[in-house]
């Protein structure tokens, strides 16, 4: 089909501002491994060498072989607990129609739409009054806050899916509600709570705000030790820093990179948001 | 808009030039498609198509799923571009232009109404965009909705109608541009049985008063045969057959044509005889004798009859040997299935019951009959 | 033979037993699944949040009332509003004016997964690695400044970070990628056939898009928006690693936050929060309000 010039500029117009954002954003990515691996940066295109020894110094420097662990524990705990709480959440939700429905609805929407921040400050202060604070156990109560949620809204369309009526048969022939989970349902919804569970791992790997109020110096995962290494970075080498920042991009990456191959990448962001009545 | 009304007229007798009341722009006499190619990717989805329609036909372009009939019709329209050939009105080339500048009208499978427009403002989108003024608009809008039976739904938004009433906003928002050709693409298939008819009515009707040249796409047969001037079959992106409705209920040139037409028998047999426009086929336990189609070379060849068609013998008259499998009450009359003693399948109609397993010569009118050449392609 | 009635139950007509009525109204074993997470999140966020609102109304000293006027009167707490929104209000029109015809002429594309790939990256890696790699690209040394400079475009380097086009630029390559995958959710969801239609009645791409596209896309924009508005509203660690914390950019997530621990003043610090709210409240209703006016129905028609 013709297109009129204008139509091709206009195009043309809108592909510079995509390939700026993208190629800024590359550059950015690669400033930082870049640093990660010079030995003396100043004042030039690129650096004067290239060592891995940051890397090293980073690793003792900021504990991290302690937060990662730290990391991978919160992470993990927070995905097996907003399964289990989640999963029979969103199956109820999509079954039954019960008085209230629409209000324990947006008591799942809230959290997701609220910014975490807001709520943070509140939820923090009340894990400081109970002594949980600062420990590990606030830190995975305080991300299930938003991953419960998410996994709900991202399994409900995917219970909605399948035949009520296979379900039906199932109990004619006697299965109660445990035995058709087990047999049934959880089979047949395995890719989807996979989906969903990956994306919650990947949420909270880099999930700041809500770690940062509520955890200590032994409780901190990884993106919140970043950010407190930039904080004082005046004090040690950038270099260093930007080693931690590429150990916590290649985690995150990894992590992406596995859920990407289950799920279509609009899924981080707009699952939760379409499962919104308009 | 002159919405004079026209005597329906039977639509073996439509000719197009009785329609030529200049009063109508634009005037053209002819679409015709040249060698038309469409392709996506390996997939060829038609196939040299070569077609002429005149102006005040109404063309159905029929055949099962995946014929390229819809893929046709979306080239017509601009929403696809061809891959070979050329479209032309009149002299004028139109498959290098846009959608938007060919001026056709397009009812659509699902309607495609805007849903946050009401049924006024669906209808005369077409008018706004070619800048007809206001008051003229209006008026025209006043006369389609009158023409479709919607007057007093003009306020109202798609979601508050029925399907049969968005199908006919949808016509009238085709129409009311008064559009050279008007593309309808399996209007009718969202709809049920009943309304389906009481459509089909409809667009004949319209049909008759406005004299538009339309091309109509389905794969119902029988809403090809009610509706159309002339039928395209088309199969697998070429065209098998084109014709008046009597001459392909009559006369499929194909086998799979016949196929399509509800020539549901179709037995191999042995050629025993052709001359004088008959040709007789020994089916194994019987034969059958019928009008030859296409070239009857070779030993073999293929009978196609109608299940209507085929009927019990009369007391001594010749028939095919068979036995009952099974018998269906139909109302009127009963359907019923036979196994012939070479093994054949007869699909049969019988005005009385018949035991299953019991014995029956069944035979059809030569006039009915269609003999094949096997394998036809 | 006299029949025997049933032992099961008296025969009142019109009453079931209790277990049915609840079932029948939706409430049965089933129903009870929904309960744990229903709890833990009463507990962790329903509970802190309406814990905070009365906390913010149980000052250190003063009234009821004191942490608000205190707010509200002390500059160095009212200023975060306008601060806050003086970046998140243009960071998010901006987001949305780039994403719309971007998404637009996107949605057409059929390699659409790679670019959406792409564009997941930042929100994935997070605000904070973002603002990390910031202070060095855009910073006077890095890439972005030279490559300027090299071009001939600026003589010296441009100031980038430290300031607030810093935390601007960090909320736009968190947040494009965010407005612009919810707008392309919502311009595929309209259906294909009524521009194709619009285009046989004549429509040229512009008018589509004027009479068609954006009317229908209108409802979800707001919702995009206001998604969008909140996160950028409640920005917190570029605020303070690529922007100025101490003026220029004082977000009210930096008041909030310092009041709880750095002035373990935890009644502030609710208060502050629930202004915080409240303040995203009022954008997001104005938004809501506007979008009640135009049409909300599907915008796939329907069939009969």
């Amino acid at each position: 089909m013709n297109r009129s010039l204008t139509e091709k500029l206009w195009a043309a117009a809108l592909w510079v501002l995509v390939i700026f954002f993208i190629v800024n954003l590359f550059a950015l990515i690669a400033t930082v491994i870049t640093s990660s691996f010079a030995s003396r940066w100043l004042g030039t295109w690129l650096p004067a060498g290239v060592t891995t020894r940051w890397y090293y110094s980073a690793w003792d420097e900021f504990q991290l072989g302690d937060v990662l662990l730290v990391t991978f524990e919160v992470v993990f705990a927070v995905v097996l607990l907003s399964g289990l709480l989640g999963v029979p959440a969103a199956y109820a939700m999509a079954r039954r129609d019960f008085p209230g429905k629409k209000l324990m609805m947006l008591l799942f929407l809230l959290p997701l739409l609220v910014p975490p921040i807001t709520y943070g400050i509140p939820m923090a202060t009340v894990l400081y009054k109970i002594g949980l604070g600062g420990t590990m156990a606030g830190v995975i109560l305080a991300n299930l806050v938003p991953t419960v949620p998410f996994v709900i809204l991202v399994m409900i369309p995917f219970i909605e899916q399948i035949d009520p009526r296979i379900e039906a048969a199932a109990r004619v022939f006697g299965a109660g509600t445990f035995r058709l989970f087990l047999h049934i349902l959880l089979p047949i919804l395995t890719p989807g709570i996979l989906a969903a569970l990956l994306l919650v791992l990947v949420r909270t790997i880099g999930m700041f705000e809500l770690t940062f109020l509520t955890s200590g110096p032994t409780s901190q995962t990884l993106v919140v030790a970043l950010y407190y290494a930039v904080f004082a970075a005046g004090v040690r080498a950038v270099q260093s820093i930007d080693a931690m920042a590429v150990i916590y991009m290649a985690t995150t990456l990894i992590w992406l990179l596995i859920a990407l191959r289950f799920v279509n990448p609009t899924q981080i962001v707009a699952r939760a948001k379409q499962a919104q009545a308009h | 808009m002159n919405l004079a009304v026209k005597a329906a007229t039977p639509q073996s007798g439509r000719s197009p030039d009785s329609r030529a009341e200049a009063s109508r722009p634009p005037a053209f006499k002819e679409l015709r498609l040249d060698g038309v190619r469409r392709d996506f990717g390996a997939v060829n989805a038609l196939r040299d198509l070569t077609l002429t329609i005149r102006r005040g036909q109404f063309v159905a372009l029929l055949g099962p799923s995946g014929c390229g009939k819809s893929t046709a019709l979306n080239c017509i329209a601009g929403l696809l571009p061809v891959t070979g050939g050329s479209i032309r009105l009149d002299d004028k080339r139109i498959d290098t232009l846009r959608t938007e500048e060919r001026g056709f009208g397009m009812v659509f499978q699902n309607y495609a109404l805007f849903p946050h427009m009401t049924v006024r403002r669906n209808v005369g989108f077409g008018l706004k965009m070619r800048g007809v003024p206001t008051a003229q608009a209006e008026k025209r809008i006043d006369e389609a909705l009158r023409l479709v039976h919607l007057t007093d739904h003009g306020h109202k938004l798609p979601g508050q109608l029925s399907g049969g009433q968005q199908q006919r906003v949808a016509i009238a928002r085709a129409i009311v541009i008064e559009p050279p050709l008007v593309l309808m693409d399996e209007p009718l298939s969202n709809l049920d049985a009943k309304l389906r008819l009481e459509m089909r009515q409809e667009i004949r009707r319209i049909h008759g008063q406005l004299g538009s040249t339309t091309i109509y796409v389905t794969h119902d047969q029988e809403e090809a045969l009610s509706l159309a001037d002339r039928i395209v079959v088309l199969r697998d992106g070429v065209i098998r057959q084109v014709g008046t409705p009597a001459e392909l209920y009559g006369a499929p040139a194909h086998l799979d044509v016949a196929d399509f037409m509800g020539y549901r028998n179709r037995i191999n047999g042995r050629l025993v005889g052709n001359a004088g426009g008959l040709a007789q086929v020994d089916i194994g336990g019987g034969t059958l004798e019928g009008a030859p189609r296409g070239e009857l070379k070779g030993e073999t060849a293929v009978v196609a009859v109608r299940p209507d068609d085929l009927v019990p013998a009369r007391p001594g008259q010749a028939g095919i040997a068979a036995t009952v499998e099974a018998i269906e009450y139909r109302g009127r009359e009963f359907h019923g299935v036979a196994r012939s003693a070479a093994g054949a399948e007869l699909h049969f109609a019988s005005s009385a019951p018949l035991g299953v397993g019991s014995p029956v010569s069944l035979t059809a009118n030569k006039d009915q009959v269609l003999v094949f050449p096997p394998e036809d392609k | 033979m006299t029949a025997i009635a049933s032992q099961d139950r008296p025969a009142e007509p019109g009453s079931l037993p209790l277990r049915m009525r609840l079932a029948a109204a939706g409430l049965d074993g089933v129903t009870l699944l929904v309960l744990p997470a229903a709890l833990g999140l009463v507990l962790l966020f329903v509970y802190p949040f309406l814990y905070g609102l009365v906390l913010s109304f149980e000052p250190k000293v003063g009234g009821a009332l004191a942490n608000y006027e205190r707010f509200f009167s002390d500059p160095y707490f009212s200023n975060t509003i306008g601060t806050t929104m003086w970046i998140a209000l243009p960071v998010t029109i901006l987001n949305l004016l780039l994403a719309i015809p971007i998404a637009f002429r996107v949605r057409l594309m059929r390699r659409q997964r790679l670019l959406t790939t792409i564009l997941v990256l930042p929100i994935t890696l997070g605000t904070v690695l973002v603002a990390e790699g910031m202070l060095f690209y855009f910073g006077p040394q890095g890439w972005f400044n030279r490559a300027l400079m090299t071009i001939g475009l600026i003589s010296s380097p441009v100031r980038l970070v430290h300031n607030y086009w810093g935390v601007v630029i960090s909320l736009v390559i968190t947040g494009f990628p965010f407005t612009f995958l919810l707008t392309l959710s919502y311009i595929t969801g309209i259906d294909p056939s009524l521009e194709q239609a619009a285009a046989t009645l004549g429509a040229k791409p512009a008018s589509r898009f004027r009479h068609i596209f954006w009317p229908l896309l209108l409802p979800g924009l707001a919702i995009t928006f206001c998604l969008s508005f909140v996160q950028a509203y409640s920005v917190f660690p570029s605020a303070v690693l690529v922007g100025e914390p101490a003026a220029a950019t004082r977000v009210i997530s930096i008041a909030a936050y310092q009041a709880a621990f750095e002035d373990y003043d935890y009644s502030m610090a609710s208060a502050v929060a629930m202004v915080m709210a409240a303040t995203q409240l009022v954008v997001v209703l104005l938004v809501f309000a506007g979008r009640s006016l135009v049409y909300r129905g599907p915008v796939a028609t329907g069939k009969g």
